[in-house]
């Protein structure tokens, strides 16, 4: 039987792939259905061609402030056509890496958009496969306006990241809604090359998510550059005009009108659960609209799983690539160690990166957990100071008793590849103490990690 | 929701008990009063018995686990319910996941589950984490099954592993031998301790010291000993060898092979199991100008008795003039101590920890015995072996301690 599988995977993003490669490698006959590129929206319209952009904006940054570091560069013009380009070709390169990888693991690529039947069977236009061992839907989600306040996204004046990554050139002024990773991240995009910016967020800081120590030095940071941040902010009404949007907006008790020629909507995704064929399977959703599964990721109905945004936050490509691979071996009836939910890194790449894993230091409050809270910036280390790049502060929030890293965040050039000292460190169990014990090389960012776990024993030995 | 099944005290002193045997497989039918398991109690095999009607949904614990009184080791429930939603939260009546799901939470032990520690007992694998809060909470980490990669210790297993609490006293309870795996290949196997061993390991070591002595004596007939001795040296001496065996020669010679008949004598206590040796390292007690040391015959059994004639001797000499090197005079596995040579007709030798065993022999002495009737003077010597109760049982010592007096009587038997 041509159409019969062990293992078919609905999607083929960093879940998708990641869960046929596993299940490839374990031996099972696996089909990816993808309706678009093969590595979804990470790869095509996420993380990997925003991280191309988010390079450009460094170097224009870098630039502009090269003269005192003996560089004379200039006058430094930006052209956003061309990182944009520059941005689709890393993302084609990423995708067509995917395509290989498939093609090397003998995997099936079904193009075409997948609607899951009883019986573990899914239908592919006119085709139906049949899938012997389980099916994973692995669908992901997708951005979304407010409708209710008229910001509905029209693709010109009120755009999301999907056209926002295609612009040839920039908007006149930008108002970016949502200050979580993606707001923050096109906020420093577009601030690099040269579009004024309005950062807007709902809730009573930017970056709402991670410690509220890193919502401040942000805050800062943007501010200097120039970037307009108002947070605790409504916006009550939005007049979409031909070629400006005009939005009431309420913080702090005082009303204010920001006129701009485009509105980035960063604010939520929606999860992909429609006309997927949910329904007519006996797949229940949660309240909030994810699929519902289990602690081995199986949906209400047997042989189906779900994995990646789909199936929960955080929606992360990272947290759902993991699922994909444990999906995988629990079909090849392996006993995979559990996720651990709670040690899921969380990066947002805009400068300073901000990185962070575990608990904040609210929710230790919040918690009522007896913690000591261990600090050391970067300004009092040696190897930012060489390379000018002293914003930040690396924060690791030790449990008194038992030395337990609850949480750790870091602000900073390269915030990103440090945290995962941490998450290393946190999967082990290791306390403060082993963090400390590890030598770090010397003069290195990473030195500051050491310090941070030190600094919450009270003892940090260069500050 | 299910019923939880949890870990009875089947006797008044038990505190935990070793799942040994499911007698219900997962999804079988259960009856009230029916068995669901066999449970190693501080006495004896007991079995576990169903309190609720269904079906058994989940084992919590595998078997050769040991659980303490009072936690869960299994559910019983409606075909279908789930079982773990007492303990996990809610979960969605999932129906039979189709391929056969493999459970995660089935295969891991719950928080408090503690087991036996497995045969390399030495190290134990705990993250830095759980070693405090272990350290914390006064729980032994080699009493904790890990649930972590490799079967490493991680915060998890601790939650609800509370401090053992000290047994109250009570009487010696009824003792059984234990018996020795078969032996390896390698130089020694190490055993875990059953629960009845465990119990009297620790009522001993609080009744009667750290080393609960007790002392076997036998009355051992020399005679035919003495004629193979001198038929022996004759030999040697007109082979021009000067160097004779003694009677402590035939003695060590005897002791040796006998370990090897009886190996549940050549033991080391290691405080959470015993090491049977599959080799004999026997520790000679040899008294110096200021006190007492122990040179050790290294695999005497295996050594012809004019060897271990001079390797003894050789031992002694350099042991008084205080020659010897730390491997010389450790790793024994057994110990005969002889103080025959200073007219002492019987005595008690004290153990050598970690060893079990020490034979203490007497001066051979002529006496008057009745054979056949008719009353002979036959050469006899009075071997006193010190035995930790905690390692062997008198049977056992005494069975050891015939087969040596079997030896030394007929000394062709060790040739069997």
């Amino acid at each position: 039987m041509a159409n019969q599988f062990d293992v078919i995977v609905l999607g083929g993003g960093p879940a998708g792939y990641t869960c046929a490669i596993r299940a490839a490698q374990l031996g099972l006959a696996t089909a990816v259905i993808e309706r678009e590129k093969l590595g979804g929206v990470c790869v095509n319209i996420g993380c990997i061609p925003t991280k191309a952009l988010l390079h450009s904006a460094y170097i224009a940054h870098l630039l502009s402030g090269s003269a005192d570091f003996g560089v004379e560069a200039g006058t430094v013009k930006t052209d956003y056509g061309i990182a944009m380009k520059r941005s689709r070709k890393v993302a084609d390169q990423n995708s067509r890496g995917v395509e290989f990888l498939m093609k090397k693991h003998k995997i099936t690529v079904i193009k075409g958009s997948g609607v899951l039947q009883p019986g573990r069977k899914v239908k592919v236009g006119a085709d139906v496969l049949e899938a012997k061992k389980a099916v994973v839907i692995a669908t992901g989600s997708r951005v979304k306006g407010i409708p209710q306040i008229g910001l509905e996204i029209n693709k010109s004046t009120v755009i999301s990241s999907d056209e926002a990554l295609l612009l040839e050139q920039v908007p006149a002024s930008l108002a970016v809604i949502g200050a979580g990773a993606v707001g923050m991240e096109f906020a420093d995009i577009f601030n690099a090359f040269g579009v004024p910016v309005t950062l807007i967020e709902a809730l009573p800081r930017i970056l709402p998510l991670e410690d509220a120590d890193a919502s401040a030095e942000l805050a800062k940071s943007y501010r200097k550059r120039g970037i307009t941040v108002i947070a605790g902010a409504n916006v009550t009404k939005a007049t979409v005009g031909k070629d400006k949007v005009t939005l009431d907006v309420e913080a702090g008790g005082a009303k204010q009108q920001v006129e701009t020629a485009a509105v980035l909507m960063a604010a939520g995704r929606a999860v992909n659960t429609e006309n997927v064929g949910l329904k007519e399977c006996g797949i229940q959703l949660t309240e909030r609209g994810f699929i519902k599964v289990d602690r081995n990721l199986q949906t209400s109905a047997a042989g189906y799983y779900a994995i990646g945004d789909v199936a929960g936050p955080p929606m992360l490509a990272h947290k759902g690539s993991r699922e994909g691979v444990v999906v995988a071996e629990l079909i090849a009836g392996l006993k995979p160690h559990a996720i651990r939910y709670d040690n899921v890194p969380s990066v947002t790449y805009c400068h300073p990166e901000v990185a962070s894993i575990g608990l904040n230091e609210e929710q230790c409050k919040e918690q009522k957990l007896d913690y000591a809270a261990g600090r050391f910036p970067f300004s009092a280390n040696g190897r930012a100071r060489g390379t000018g790049e002293t914003e930040g502060f690396v924060k690791i929030l030790r449990d008194k008793k038992y030395g337990e890293i609850l949480g750790a965040h870091i602000v900073g050039s390269h915030a990103s590849e440090m945290i995962h000292e941490l998450a290393v460190a946190r999967e082990n169990e290791y306390t403060v103490e082993e963090v400390d014990l590890a030598i770090h090389a010397h003069p290195t960012m990473s030195e500051a990690v050491a310090e941070a776990a030190l600094d919450s024993l009270g003892r940090a030995l260069n500050i | 929701m299910a019923t939880k099944v949890v870990m009875e005290a089947l006797s008044p002193t038990m505190e935990e008990g070793r799942l040994v045997k499911w007698t219900k497989a997962v999804g079988e039918p259960v009856k009230s009063g029916e068995t669901l398991a066999e449970v190693e109690t501080d006495k004896a095999v007991m079995e576990l018995i169903a309190r609720a009607d269904g079906q058994l949904l989940q084992q919590v614990v595998p078997e050769g686990a040991t659980v303490p009184v009072g936690d869960v080791v299994a559910y019983v429930g409606a075909p279908g319910e789930s079982a773990s939603a007492t303990t996990v939260g809610a979960q969605p009546s999932a129906v039979s996941p189709q391929p056969p799901a493999v459970s995660v939470a089935a295969s891991r032990p719950t928080a408090a589950a503690v087991v036996t520690a497995p045969a390399d007992a030495t190290r134990v694998k705990a993250s830095p984490l759980a070693r405090r809060i272990a350290q914390e909470q006064g729980v032994d980490l080699k009493l904790v099954l890990g649930s972590g990669p490799g079967g490493r210790v991680v915060r998890k297993d601790l939650e609800g592993a509370a401090a053992p609490v000290p047994r109250p006293p009570s009487p010696v309870p009824q003792l059984t031998s234990p018996v020795p795996v078969t032996a390896s290949g390698d130089a020694y196997d190490d055993v875990p301790l059953t629960q009845i061993r465990k119990t009297i390991a620790k009522r001993l070591a609080t009744s009667l010291g750290p080393v609960p002595h007790f002392f076997l004596t036998s009355d051992v007939d020399m005679e035919r000993a003495t004629e193979a001795r001198d038929a022996l040296n004759r030999q040697l001496g007109d082979q021009g060898q000067g160097q004779k065996i003694s009677f402590n020669d035939i003695i060590l010679k005897a002791v040796a092979l006998s370990l090897t008949k009886h190996r549940a004598c050549n033991a080391w206590w290691q405080d959470d199991h015993i090491r049977f040796w599959n080799e004999v390292h026997l520790g000679m007690a040899v008294a110096i100008e200021d006190g007492l040391i122990t040179p050790v015959l290294r695999y005497a059994d295996r050594r012809s008795l004019s060897e271990i004639g001079v390797v003894a001797r050789e031992l002694a000499q350099r042991a008084r003039e205080r020659r010897l090197k730390p491997e010389e005079y450790t790793g024994s596995t057994f110990s005969v101590s002889n103080l025959g040579m200073f007219d002492i007709d019987e005595f008690t030798a004290v153990i050598n920890p970690p060893e079990a065993g020490i034979v203490a022999v007497g001066a051979i002495v002529p006496k008057a015995v009745v054979v056949d009737g008719a009353v002979v003077v036959h050469r006899r010597v009075r071997l006193t072996m010190s035995c930790d109760h905690r390692v062997i049982d008198g049977a056992t010592g005494a069975a050891f301690l015939k087969t040596l007096k079997q030896m030394l009587e007929n000394p062709l038997a060790m040739l069997l």
